[in-house]
Parts: C-alpha cells; sequence; structure tokens
C-alpha cells in the first residue's frame, strides 16, 4: 500500500480532484498549507509598506492506495496540477505499514 | 422638545455608540492573529467604563456651568436631569448623545498602542484620560475660550479627533517601540475584518455628524451629505495616490481613505456645504496616505496609524473649515471662511485652539503615561510580547483550529 502525498496550487484544487475521481480514486484528504520552494514568497503592500510573504499558501492532498495504481493517480495529479511555472508542486508517493478503516476495523488493502 | 428632533437624536447616539464595536473591528483586522482580541477589548472596555465614568463626573466636567476652563460638579451623578420638566428631557438625551462621542475618544487612542500595552495600564489609563483631557478640552472647545475665540468644531475635529491622536503620539513615545519594529513587518491578519469595521464606522458617523446638529433639520442634512460626500472623497483619493505610487488599489487604501476623509469632515460638517466636502475629502485622502510614513522618520511607533489618520486629518479638517465655512449657506451665525469673503479670522482662531488642544493633550497624557510606567508598569514583558497579548492577558484565543478545548 502507497501513501501519495502532494502539494499544489490551491487554485488546481477542483481539477485535480476530477482527475483522480476519473483514475478511480474513492477518498483524499485536503489540508490548507503554507510553505516555500523555488516560487519562494510573494510581495504584499499595506498603506505602503511591502511585506515580503515566504509562505505561500497551497493545498495538501492525501491519498491512500494499491500499490499498483499509485504511480497512475501521481500523474493523474501531475497532468491536472502543471501549469509549467515554479510554483507546481511536488508529488511523493510512500510506503504505508497498516491501514485500518475505523468503522468496521477492516485492515490491509480492504481499508483503503 | 420637538419629537422629530428627539427621533433623530436618539437614533444618532445608536448610530455612535456602535462605531466603538466598528473601530475594534477596523483595529483588530490590523492587527495579527495573537494579539486581535487584546484590540477588541481595548476598545470595549471603553464602552463598559466611560460610560460610567460620564454620568458619575465627565459629563459635568466637559459641560456644565460658566467657567471658560473646566465645567463644575452640579451635574454630577446626573442631578438636576428630569423628564418632566419643561425640556422633555432633551438634557437628558444630550448627556447620553455626548456619552457615545466619551466612549470613542479613549478608543480611537488604542490603535496606536497596539501589541505591547499592559491591559490593566490601558484600563486605567481610559478613564483617566478621559478626565484629565477629554473632559476639559471639551469645555475649551464647546462653552469655553476656544468657543469664544469664534472657533468652530462642529463634531469634534479638535475636542476628539486632534486630541486622540496628539494622546496616541504621547503615548507611544512613553510606551516605544514595538520589539522588531521597522525592521519586521506587521502585516493586518484579516483584511474583511477592516473592511466591515470601516463600513460601521461609516454608517455610524452619520449619527456622529447629522447628530451633531443636535435637530432634526437642514443642517443635519447637510451634515449628512458632508458625511457622505467626503468619505468617499478621501477614500478615492487615498485609493488613487497608492495606484500611482505602489502599483495597486489596495483594500487597505480604501478604507483608510474613507476613515480619513470621515475624520476630516467632522469639525466641518455643519459649517460648509456644496463641493467643499470633496475638497476636504480629497486634500485629507492624499496628506493622510502620505503621513503614515512619517512615523518610519520620527522614529514613533504608532502602530495603527492613529496620528496620520486622526490627528492628522482632524487638523486638516480643523483648519480647512477656516477656507470654506459658509455662514450664508446655513444662514447661522459664525465666522465666513477665507473663500467666502471672511479673511483669515477664522482661520487664526482654528489654528490658536487647534495648537491649545495639542500642547496641553501631550504634556497631561505624557504625565499620565509616565505615572502609571512608574507605578503599575505600561508594557508587557517580553516574552509575553512575542508570545501574543490574546492569550497571555485575556486567557483567549481569537481564532481555535480545534485542539483540547472542543468538544
Amino acid at each position: 500500500m502507497k501513501l501519495i502525498t502532494a502539494i499544489v496550487r490551491p487554485g488546481k484544487l477542483d481539477e485535480v480532484k476530477e482527475a483522480v475521481k476519473a483514475a478511480g480514486v474513492v477518498g483524499m484528504t485536503v489540508s490548507e498549507v503554507t510553505g516555500f520552494g523555488r516560487q519562494f514568497g510573494h510581495t504584499e503592500i499595506y498603506r505602503g509598506a511591502e511585506y515580503k510573504v515566504e509562505f505561500v499558501p497551497k493545498s495538501k492532498i492525501e491519498i491512500l492506495s494499491d500499490d499498483d495504481v499509485a504511480d497512475g493517480i501521481a500523474e493523474a495529479i501531475a497532468s491536472a496540477a502543471k501549469t509549467d511555472n515554479v510554483g507546481d508542486g511536488k508529488i511523493w508517493i510512500t510506503d504505508v505499514a497498516a491501514v485500518v478503516r475505523i468503522r468496521t476495523g477492516e485492515r490491509g488493502t480492504d481499508a483503503i | 422638545m420637538d419629537t422629530g428632533d428627539a427621533a433623530w437624536l436618539l437614533t444618532s447616539a445608536a448610530l455612535v455608540l456602535f462605531m466603538t464595536p466598528g473601530l475594534a473591528l477596523f483595529y483588530g483586522g490590523m492587527d495579527r492573529t495573537r494579539n486581535v482580541l487584546n484590540m477588541l477589548m481595548m476598545n470595549f472596555w471603553c464602552l463598559l467604563i466611560i460610560p460610567i465614568v460620564w454620568v458619575v463626573v465627565g459629563y459635568s466636567l466637559a459641560q456644565s456651568g460658566d467657567s471658560s476652563w473646566i465645567g463644575n460638579l452640579d451635574a454630577a451623578f446626573l442631578r438636576g436631569f428630569s423628564i418632566t420638566g419643561e425640556d422633555g428631557g432633551f438634557d437628558l438625551l444630550i448627556v447620553a448623545f455626548l456619552g457615545m462621542f466619551a466612549v470613542i475618544t479613549p478608543a480611537l487612542i488604542s490603535g496606536a498602542v497596539a501589541d505591547r500595552m499592559k491591559f490593566s495600564a490601558w484600563a486605567i489609563f481610559a478613564p483617566i484620560w478621559l478626565l484629565l483631557v477629554f473632559a476639559p478640552v471639551f469645555k475649551w472647545v464647546y462653552g469655553g475660550w476656544i468657543a469664544d475665540l469664534g472657533a468652530l468644531d462642529f463634531a469634534g475635529g479638535t475636542a476628539i479627533h486632534v486630541n486622540a491622536g496628539i494622546a496616541a503620539l504621547a503615548a507611544v513615545l512613553v510606551l516605544g517601540k514595538r520589539k522588531g519594529w521597522p525592521g519586521e513587518g506587521h502585516p493586518p491578519h484579516s483584511m474583511p475584518l477592516v473592511m466591515i469595521g470601516a463600513g460601521i464606522l461609516w454608517f455610524g458617523w452619520f449619527g456622529f455628524n447629522a447628530g451633531s446638529a443636535a435637530a432634526a433639520n437642514g443642517q443635519a442634512v447637510q451634515a449628512f451629505m458632508n458625511t457622505f460626500l467626503a468619505a468617499a472623497a478621501a477614500g478615492l483619493a487615498w485609493a488613487v495616490v497608492e495606484k500611482l505610487r505602489d502599483g495597486h488599489f489596495t483594500n487597505l487604501g480604501a478604507a483608510s481613505g474613507i476613515v480619513a476623509g470621515l475624520v476630516a469632515i467632522t469639525p466641518a460638517a455643519g459649517f460648509v456645504a456644496g463641493m467643499s466636502p470633496i475638497w476636504i475629502g480629497l486634500i485629507a485622502g492624499v496628506i493622510c496616505c502620505f503621513a503614515v510614513g512619517w512615523k518610519t522618520k520620527g522614529g514613533y511607533d504608532d502602530a495603527l496609524d492613529v496620528v496620520a489618520v486622526h490627528f492628522v486629518g482632524g487638523l486638516i479638517g480643523s483648519l480647512l473649515i477656516g477656507l470654506f465655512a459658509d455662514p450664508v449657506f446655513f444662514g447661522g451665525d459664525f465666522l465666513a471662511g477665507a473663500f467666502y469673503g471672511g479673511g483669515f479670522e477664522l482661520l487664526g482662531a482654528q489654528a490658536i485652539g487647534n495648537l491649545a488642544t495639542i500642547g496641553y493633550c501631550f504634556v497631561v497624557t505624557t504625565i499620565i503615561m509616565l505615572a502609571l510606567k512608574a507605578t503599575i508598569g505600561v508594557r508587557v514583558s517580553d516574552e509575553v510580547e512575542s508570545s501574543g497579548l490574546d492569550l497571555a492577558e485575556h486567557a483567549e484565543t481569537a481564532y481555535s483550529t480545534g485542539g483540547a478545548s472542543v468538544g
């Protein structure tokens, strides 16, 4: 089992959601996060004073999947979230040791 | 008492009360998440303590008696007021109406001392300042020696905005700069709060200015129109200056300009007409926008620009009466401005009244702050300043994201 974690532009979240649903994903978790990568921050101006905002808002997506479909889901996210500009985000896939569905107690791939 | 006048003044008084929560949101949105509740409470504290101080002794010191300098104690504890006498309670209504102004005036100062003043010090400062500074200056301007000069202040440009603005300067000079200022930025945490606060202030200001006619008459109508136009013109001017200077029309620029325009028209609202409010608004919007930059050069950490908006805006409005006052339009018995055939006598009177207010307020506010500093202290610890005043001073958090307190 895999955990697919993706950091994407908040404005691309709807497109990413539709793309992974089309790829067969039945559940995802989304959080509002901030951070920086090569895009770094932006400048805001209040009463003439400039403020460098170094942590940019992003959406963090977490999806659990079976081993064999993880790469396909990552590709679906990448193609939906891509704008070709710095700040498009990142996707990484990690191994998951165990998964439990709380309601039924099912374990492993049955719980995904 | 005319029932129409009473209805309008009762309504106006409630409108002015609503300005203090509006001011709290306007300031609170500009503050940071960890200090927003402290800002709200500094304002709401004025809503708790000032009404009581006002009826016990404040109103009496600010209005009663024939002295040019300070009122007497004849009206303390609301002595002598009645609703069955000839005036039908109108005098009591005036006490309530002016009490709303007494609430918001010290509240204006809170924006300057944001992020670092001990709440206990603020809690004492507000009522003491009301009695030692607001009350005498109010007496000078409305029934004292400044009024005798012929100086005009319709709804509180000198008595309220110049007064609170210069008190803000004196207070921050004793209090000192925030840690990290001016190098470290302190951007607003919620612009939507700032905008709704500005909207509430504008709404309430119709009561502040048009209510100050103390009647439902033509002067109230013109004051209402002036309040409408000056705020729009100043908001426009500030926003355009920022567009030309910084490249964008900003929400904060628009909101700040609206408030600067409202401040500037306050002293003039019942004395100018026609296109004058637009000129007053445009001039105040441009100058106040640039005045925000003075604090960095001057080295005084006026956190939310009380000096630039209230002191500078109030002074501009008060001096411009000397040019734009139009007694013919109002059929009024007051000096005409220089543009309306009156020469410079009125401008001179305006200047003297404001200079005296500035000098007295600065000295006495400094003394109050130094006395607090020497006794209970005026500043929170460095640790509290870093971690935020909301939790340390009030045991509350503005924006809970779940955790132990939920459930």
